[in-house]
């Protein structure tokens, strides 16, 4: 099948049925959300996908890892941040003081957009290579304590705005788009999506997705085959860093603001229960994890002010009684790093 | 400028602040090393502790009705939620116990706002204790931290009593290391976690009732000293009481006195407006920088708990 070759697996029929119907609804959601006479849809539409990146982007390291980063806020935070910082240091026409020469900042995408990639991937080196040393609950809790450390340092920097965070007067500019219109920013965050889906699959199925998922399963043996387990841990950390880096500067042009608050670790809490919600390890859970979440953020707000008292006790039941996610339950058996 | 008066004055606000950080990662560490179970909601404990602390006495007019108000609702909240939901998460992965009390802090914060409303409390210091004493010449020093500093104290060797010379110490001790050992003894292992949960919850509740009188008691509050907990018990070696404490005094020095003394330091180095910058950004980080350091050098944390 087509599919399968894009895949590069061998899925059954029930996964490609799942898989082409969401693909085709994300492709024609602007025409559907026009139908219905809402174009406000598209917007939260490229909310889910943003959301989207950043989760399938944890699931990389978290679902075929092992790797449960409780910190994963930073990384999107500070790819936001870049974004905000140039754009913020070009519509003033300032220059960046903490960089030697006197360059003004950018507002052009193919800069910023590698840039953010670049600076979040290079932070998450440096967490990595320090956390990567513990692992099981302490992984978890180094991981949480970094991404505040950014957040509060992001805080005590008053000329980015401190803790009311940075207007972008300018979204990115691409030759030939506008992002402002909101179906093509909508079409941007889905090619960049279903490109980082379609990288990520062929990674774990590599033979570095292999050491990878054997490092989850069982990181002595993989150490007594010989593997250098460190070095392919902290490469996926730090390929998951710079994804997480992408959608914090597409978040930054979505929202047209960055603020501490995407770095707070309520944040990395709502990536995470958005991985897990979808179901781990399958890359494709984390969409259907940000999708249902951010959608019942949606609905439950739309009812009343206070959803997040039942929000709150749904994650509790989902932990409880649906174990692989949503991607499970729509797929059935076999969902597991399928 | 650095006088020893203020020296001394700071370090007893970084005792009185490690002593808040240990009531509340005592119970923290005591339900992972017993339970391995990672609780996010811990803090939500605290704030439901000064919440109701804040209206009890407001409404008693008694600042000790209120405490213990606190403890009573705070400990039967949070047998209720082992009871209920945390006792099946025991054995589950890390992941899922993260997951399920990350959904309880959504629920106890909006219930919080629902019962209370959004506005901040503030509750005034008991009259008692409103004063200051002066007991380091030319220092007068406010006596409800040094309450908070006392009572702390005690309550940390009430605890190592607990745990060192009493039968449910025993089992507690105990249950941390050969749990299947102590079920099989005839000790009900379901009841004694839910003691220990209770206790745990108790000492959070506390935290918060006391911390009432200091902070603007808000939703979100639960949120900002958890992660300082979390801090505490990895620097202290997750599941060690006496790392607890440690982890909590180290933790509560650091960040006082770099918030007291980087200013006034990096002022010397720098310029004054670039300096208070550095200091503050540099004051923020550094006990994240202390957490990461000791973990460098001891990667499971400064001591070893009772299991490991």
């Amino acid at each position: 099948m087509f599919l399968n070759r894009i895949l590069g697996s061998t899925v059954g029929i029930r996964t490609s049925t799942v898989l082409v119907i969401c693909l085709l609804l994300l492709l024609l959601l602007p025409f559907l959300a026009s139908l219905l006479g809402d174009p406000f849809l598209v917007d939260i539409a490229s909310r889910i996908l943003i959301y989207a990146l950043v989760a399938v982007s944890l699931d990389l390291i978290l679902g075929y890892g092992g790797m449960v980063s409780f910190g994963h806020g930073a990384f999107f935070g500070l790819g936001a941040y870049v974004v905000g910082i140039l754009t913020h240091h070009s519509y003033e026409g300032t220059a960046i003081t903490f960089l030697p020469g006197d360059w003004e900042g950018t507002t052009q995408a193919f800069i910023q957009w590698p840039l953010a990639m670049a600076v979040s991937g290079l932070l998450a080196l440096m967490i990595g290579a320090l956390s990567l040393r513990t692992s099981g609950v302490y992984f978890i809790m180094i991981t949480l304590a970094f991404a505040q450390m950014l957040y509060f340092f992001m805080i005590s920097i008053p000329t980015y705005g401190g803790e009311d965070g940075l207007n972008i007067w300018e979204r990115s500019k691409i030759p030939l788009l506008d992002l402002y219109d909101s179906e093509t920013f909508y079409y941007t965050c889905l090619v960049l999506l279903l490109l980082c889906l379609w990288g990520c699959k062929r990674l774990v199925k590599s033979r570095f997705g292999m050491v990878l998922q054997g490092c989850r399963q069982n990181e002595i043996r993989m150490k007594a085959l010989g593997y250098p387990i460190y070095r392919y841990k902290l490469t996926a950390f730090v390929i998951s860093g710079m994804i997480a880096g992408l959608a914090g500067a597409l978040s930054a042009n979505h929202t047209e603001f960055v603020g501490p608050g995407l770095m707070h670790w309520t944040r990395s809490g709502e990536i995470m229960v958005m991985v897990i919600l979808g179901g781990m390890g399958s890359l494709f859970g984390a969409v259907l994890g940000s999708a249902s979440l951010l959608m019942m953020e949606e609905v439950l707000s739309g009812l009343t002010e206070h959803w997040m008292v039942f929000l709150g006790p749904i994650l509790v039941l989902v932990v409880l009684f649906a174990r692989k996610g949503l991607y499970g339950l729509l797929i059935g058996k076999g969902a597991d790093n399928g | 400028m650095l006088t020893i008066e203020l020296f001394l004055e700071q370090s007893l606000n970084g005792l009185q602040q490690g002593v808040m950080l240990f009531l509340m990662a005592a119970g923290l560490t005591l339900v992972f090393g017993i339970m391995s179970l990672i609780n996010l909601a811990h803090g939500s404990l605290y704030m439901i502790g000064a919440y109701v602390a804040a209206s009890v006495t407001q409404a008693s007019g008694s600042f000790i009705v209120g405490i213990l108000a606190a403890l009573g609702v705070v400990g039967i909240t949070g047998m209720l939620l082992e009871y209920s939901v945390l006792r099946r998460l025991y054995n589950r992965d890390h992941l899922d116990q993260v997951l399920a009390t990350f959904g309880m802090i959504l629920f106890f914060n909006e219930l919080v706002k629902i019962l209370w409303g959004p506005q901040a409390l503030f509750l005034s210091t008991p009259e008692l204790l409103s004063g200051t004493l002066e007991f380091i010449p030319g220092a007068p020093y406010p006596s409800y931290r040094l309450f908070i500093i006392v009572a702390g104290l005690i309550v940390a060797l009430l605890l190592r009593h607990l745990i060192i010379n009493t039968r449910i110490g025993m089992l507690i001790r105990a249950g941390a290391t050969h749990r299947e050992m102590v079920g099989a003894l005839g000790v009900d292992i379901d009841r004694l976690f839910t003691i220990v949960f209770g206790i745990g919850a108790m000492l959070a509740g506390l935290a918060g009732a006391l911390a009432g009188p200091m902070l603007a008691i808000e939703v979100g509050m639960g949120e900002k000293i958890l992660i300082l907990i979390f801090v505490v018990i990895i620097i202290g070696g997750i599941g060690s009481v006496r790392g607890a404490l440690v982890g909590a005094l180290l933790v509560g020095m650091v960040d006082t006195y770099g918030r007291a003394f980087l200013p006034t330091i990096m002022r010397q180095m720098m310029e004054p407006s670039a300096a208070d910058t550095v200091a503050a950004s540099m004051s923020s980080v550094a006990i994240y920088v202390l957490m990461a350091a000791v973990l460098i050098w001891k990667p499971r944390g400064l001591f070893q708990a009772y299991g490991s």
